[in-house]
């Protein structure tokens, strides 16, 4: 208790970090799975070899992934983008799957009548299959973010500085109090991320708490 | 990319104590251990929860609140409290082989629970009036026709495990992270992507090798494309 007290400004800088290498990836993420989810619910064919490919990536465990980066992007290995980039990788994995899911979820009949009254495909994209889709591609963003907090902690092994530096220095120093706060942190940071997802999914379908009457 | 290939190809890493073949063998016997117990503890829990349908609100929020616990912290956490008590030899291996099962669990539990869960309430009244006992409509029943999602909860699980066992060499134990943690220390890039690249393949191989078995193990007629499909949007292991 003590630990945390006198190391505050410490702990708000890392987990400003933490918390910046866990977002980034699930925005780029997003970014990119949604064009590689419309393909993969667009053209049939695509579907698997979309889905597994990412899937294959998804096995990768994450240390091997932050430290092969460098050779894929040329960068260093303490450099925080390998970071960025392999959790980027995991999101998309996990989100193709889940905004194919979401969008094929769309009711037939809602896109006929979108298209009945004229709407062309890539406005009806945006203002009807992306929006009905909203609540299943927030459920996978809320598992990639959960694990992204979780994951970007282990890049304290390779030097790179955010909360799970705090496991790091308090092993090599034998002294579980900082452990146990960045554990603590971690969890706070997760359960944060988690939240803001969630009303964000609340506020973008504002017909899903009008009851099923209207 | 050069430096890679000069480890991999070097005949020195190949032989002795701290060999590739040896690391490899470590890693796998970390995983293996680690899956038994886990399996042993998750599947017959996981599948009484869906049997009785008790217990269910509180796994699944543990499960789900375990996601959120770092991985690498509960290691440190762990050896760091347990390690001194128990001394010697065990002193890294327990902790971090408890720490694996604690991981491995919630995945493999999930799966069995929610594989017995979603039998065909038919299928399960219809060997009920057939007069089996309770016990007899979990083993003939319900556990054939979950055997689908506690495979899949087992893969997760095994994914996981493989992953994860990489950090453990980050508590001095051996594996195929020992490489990578190696490699760090002394500045040796190729040693590292070499090793991460073996792990890699590792993970890959596990996984295809559990592909293929769960598709051997699982009665044909579980196999409608449409069910396949929602066993894994709904269970996706967590990277570690």
């Amino acid at each position: 208790m003590t630990w945390f007290l006198t190391h505050l400004p410490q702990l708000g800088g890392l987990m400003a970090t933490h918390a910046v290498l866990a977002v980034l990836p699930l925005l780029i993420g997003l970014v990119v799975a949604l064009p590689l989810g419309w393909l993969a619910q667009r053209y049939r064919w695509l579907r698997a070899p979309l889905v597994a490919g990412t899937g294959l990536l998804y096995t990768i465990p994450s240390l091997a992934l932050f430290v092969l980066m460098p050779l894929v992007l040329g960068t260093g290995i303490l450099d925080p983008v390998n970071v960025v980039i392999a959790l980027s990788v995991y999101t998309v994995a996990l989100l193709v799957r889940t905004v194919t899911d979401g969008l094929a979820a769309v009711p037939g009949e809602v896109v006929q009548a979108a298209t009945a009254m004229g709407v062309g495909p890539v406005r009806r994209f945006f203002t009807v299959e992306l929006p009905l889709a909203v609540p299943v591609i927030a459920a996978g963003l809320r598992v990639a973010a959960v694990s992204n907090v979780s994951v970007v902690s282990v890049a304290a092994l390779l030097g790179i500085a955010q909360l799970g530096s705090l496991f790091t220095d308090g092993f090599a120093r034998d002294f579980v109090d900082p452990i146990v706060v960045g554990i603590g942190a971690c969890m706070v940071l997760a359960l944060a991320l988690d939240v803001v997802i969630l009303a964000a999914s609340r506020v973008l379908t504002p017909w899903t708490r009008r009851g099923r009457t209207v | 990319m050069r430096l890679i290939w000069s480890w991999l190809a070097d005949p020195a890493n190949w032989t002795g104590s701290g060999g590739i073949p040896v690391r490899t063998l470590e890693h796998l016997g970390y995983a293996g251990v680690t899956l038994l117990l886990a399996a042993l503890i998750g599947i017959p829990l996981g599948l009484w929860i869906g049997h009785t349908g008790r217990g269910r609100v509180v796994v699944v929020n543990v499960v789900n609140g375990m996601r959120s616990v770092p991985t690498l912290g509960l290691l440190f956490v762990a050896v760091l409290v347990l390690g001194p008590r128990l001394g010697g030899d065990l002193a890294f291996l327990a902790p971090a082989i408890i720490v694996l099962v604690i991981l491995a669990i919630p995945p493999i539990l999930a799966g069995a629970y929610s594989g017995v869960e979603s039998v065909d309430p038919a299928a399960r009244d219809a060997a009920r009036g057939m007069g089996m006992r309770p016990l007899e409509v979990l083993r003939r029943v319900e556990v054939p026709c979950a055997l689908p999602l506690i495979f899949s909860g087992l893969r997760s699980a095994a994914l996981q495990v493989i992953a994860t066992a990489t950090l453990t060499a980050s508590v001095s134990l051996g594996g195929l992270g020992r490489f990578l943690i190696d490699g760090q220390a002394y500045r040796d890039y190729g040693q590292m992507a070499g090793g991460a690249l073996l792990v890699a393949v590792l993970a890959v191989l596990v996984d295809l090798i559990f592909a293929a078995v769960q598709r051997a193990a699982v009665s044909p007629g579980l196999l409608p494309t449409t069910s396949r499909r929602s066993i894994r949007t709904r269970l996706v292991p967590d990277p570690a």
